[in-house]
């Protein structure tokens, strides 16, 4: 087990230099970086200033190095626009991320696990159709015009929720969540929710047929206790890694759910990031992001590893 | 996804019809296609937005960029304010909506077409490098394909895209380049697959040269995975192409697009909310046909789901 957990956490830390790599290099695309972050009628001296001050007038070689040494103390420099370091705001941000993806899987597991465990065991029934249905439109529906007719019902008409923005709740220095997180979540969580289902829904299929379920069948027990005891359980070791990557990814920042409900999270910052052309904070927050998944992925490959010995022994 | 008993059938159909030539195996195609009716709602539905995009201009009643303010923010058809000049109603500008939806699915089918077309074509070249030579070279492409893939994906294309500009080539270009590592795996996968089959073994042990059994054995056996993993890439790009739009990201806002409807829709939302949901059903439409035929093609071409039905 030890051995499988140090390779997998050498693997994780070399993906994460090779997303330092991409994230660098990606600004050279253009050629020029700093043309990318200045307004098309800056004088040519402001650029001139802009590349001293931010260093782009250096070797690259040299700037790739210094770009590294800041990045293993979690320094990824200034925002241009916030003239603050990038870190920082994106630590600023990260509560109102996490409250959202947070609750966003929260109602996927909710809805997507027990209609998954509905239709598998009832294949060919109305809830197996409902959720092959649901399964399906989960999967289809772009989350951010979910959220724009979201609004339009939910807010606008019937007036059931704000229409943007968070709002917490504070008890003893605790910011708990409100109603203003359902809509935003709902819609982050839809693709999940259908991920879920669909997984759910093969999952007890193929475990269905498996030796131990008959023999629990033949021993004489219920239904119910099978299911929870022998397929759900069975079931639940591969859900393990599609929930750690699904909320890997919700925790990433929505981009299209955060600015549509101008929900003040990573997201967000990233789209206005991208607005206002601060590329030291983008190259930030991709790092960051990445920073998540790849953590998130090593949690799950090492809680797999637990829960499933043939993973251990395996390689 | 087709059921069980449902499979089984059609594997069996299939499996008659392989030694009978390309016609008869489109019929018996078109046969258990008629068979599978959420097959065939997905492929009509696919075929609904090839042919509005093809047809365009006969179909579209108004040219989609044509300002009208006079009729601008018409509401649709059938509310109270609409009329059938304008069957979805009218933009900010009073540009016809269903003229620009129609027009719309050209940028759509574009960019996932020839999105498609690169990932698929480096992405299957990649894979058999990787998984025919194996070795060093395997473990190099594997690595970058994994770390790839570790990436937030959407994080990352926005990030290009904000880099690169707008524009329609660009966008074509991220797509198809990021979208590589997803071909190589699958490719790699089948073709390790494939070559512990005995059908190569015995190719091999009567001295067919590397070029026989990659194109007579390998690359024949890789079409169906890769044509329903290419339909629900495509899917996924078309949704990938409105979300970039909708952030101002894909074609410049002049260009009718789903992307750029949904963004002016955005802005128009609580007063005129039909502006942002048409370009959204597009959407949803063109991405359930895809979805349907992808589940239909992944249970009808894949030789492995055949082969357990027999």
């Amino acid at each position: 087990m030890q051995r499988y957990i140090l390779s997998r956490m050498v693997q994780s830390l070399l993906i994460l230099l090779g997303v330092l790599f991409i994230v660098f290099f990606m600004l050279q695309l253009t050629g020029d970086p700093v043309s990318l972050m200045v307004s098309r009628n800056a004088s040519p001296e402001q650029v001139e200033r802009l590349r001293e001050e931010m260093g782009f007038n250096r070797p690259l070689i040299i700037q790739f190095g210094d770009f590294i040494g800041g990045a293993l103390v979690g320094d990824f420099g200034m925002s241009l626009r916030h003239r603050q370091p990038a870190m920082k705001l994106i630590l600023e941000r990260l509560p109102a991320t996490v409250e959202l993806a947070t609750t966003a899987l929260l109602i996927a597991l909710c809805i997507g696990i027990p209609l998954g465990l509905l239709s598998g065991s009832n294949p060919g029934s109305f809830w197996d159709t409902l959720a092959r249905g649901a399964g399906l439109v989960g999967q289809t529906i772009p989350n951010f015009w979910l959220a724009l007719i979201l609004i339009v019902v939910f807010s606008v008409e019937l007036g059931w929720f704000p229409t943007f923005g968070r709002r917490t709740w504070e008890v003893f220095g605790m910011e708990l969540p409100t109603k203003s997180v359902i809509l935003p979540a709902f819609s982050l969580g839809l693709f999940t929710t259908g991920q879920l289902v669909r997984f759910t829904r093969s999952a007890v299929l193929e475990i269905k047929n498996e030796d131990y379920v008959r023999t629990a069948y033949s021993k004489g027990l219920k239904d119910n206790q099978i299911y929870l005891r022998h397929i759900l359980r069975n079931a639940s070791i591969p859900l393990i890694s599609i929930v750690g990557v699904q909320f890997g990814y919700l925790l990433s920042g929505s981009i299209y759910i955060e600015t549509i409900f101008s929900w003040p999270g990573i997201g967000n910052l990233l789209a206005e990031a991208i607005g206002n052309r601060d590329f030291a904070l983008v190259q930030a927050i991709a790092f960051f992001a990445s920073l998540v998944v790849v953590t998130l992925n090593l949690l799950t490959d090492i809680a797999y590893g637990l829960a499933d010995p043939r993973i251990r022994y395996g390689d | 996804m087709a059921d069980t008993a449902d499979i089984k059938e059609t594997g069996l159909i299939v499996d008659q019809a392989a030694d009978t030539g390309i016609r008869a195996k489109l019929i018996y195609l078109g046969r258990l296609l008629w068979r599978d009716k959420t097959g065939l709602v997905g492929l009509s539905m696919f075929l609904i937005v090839v042919i509005s995009a093809v047809f365009a201009p006969v179909l579209a009643p108004y040219d989609p960029l044509k300002q009208d303010l006079r009729a601008a923010k018409q509401p649709p058809a059938w509310s109270e304010k609409g009329d059938l000049s304008h069957p979805l109603g009218t933009d900010n500008l009073g540009r016809d909506i269903l003229s620009r939806i129609i027009y719309g699915s050209r940028v759509s089918l574009t960019v996932g077409f020839f999105g498609v077309l690169i990932a698929c074509s480096l992405g299957l070249l990649i894979g058999l490098i990787a998984g025919y030579l194996g070795g060093r070279v395997d473990n190099v492409i594997m690595g970058l394909v994994n770390l790839i893939l570790a990436l937030p994906y959407l994080v990352f294309v926005v990030f290009i895209a904000a880099i690169l500009g707008q524009g329609l080539i660009i966008v074509i270009l991220i797509f198809g380049f990021t979208d590589i590592p997803i071909f190589v795996r699958i490719t790699r996968g089948e073709v390790l697959r494939i070559r512990e089959s005995g059908f190569v073994e015995a190719a091999l042990s009567i001295g067919s040269t590397r070029k026989r059994i990659i194109f007579n054995h390998i690359l024949p056996n890789l079409i169906g995975p890769l044509i329903t993993i290419a339909t629900f890439e495509m899917s996924a790009m078309i949704f990938y192409e409105a979300g970039l739009g909708f952030l101002g990201l894909s074609v410049p806002p002049s260009v009718p697009s789903w992307g750029n409807m949904l963004a002016t829709g955005r802005k128009y939302l609580t007063i005129y909310p039909w502006i942002a949901t048409f370009p959204g059903l597009a959407i949803v439409f063109t991405g359930l046909g895809m979805n349907l035929l992808g589940d239909w093609l992944r249970d009808v071409l894949d030789p492995r789901l055949r082969r357990m039905k027999k």
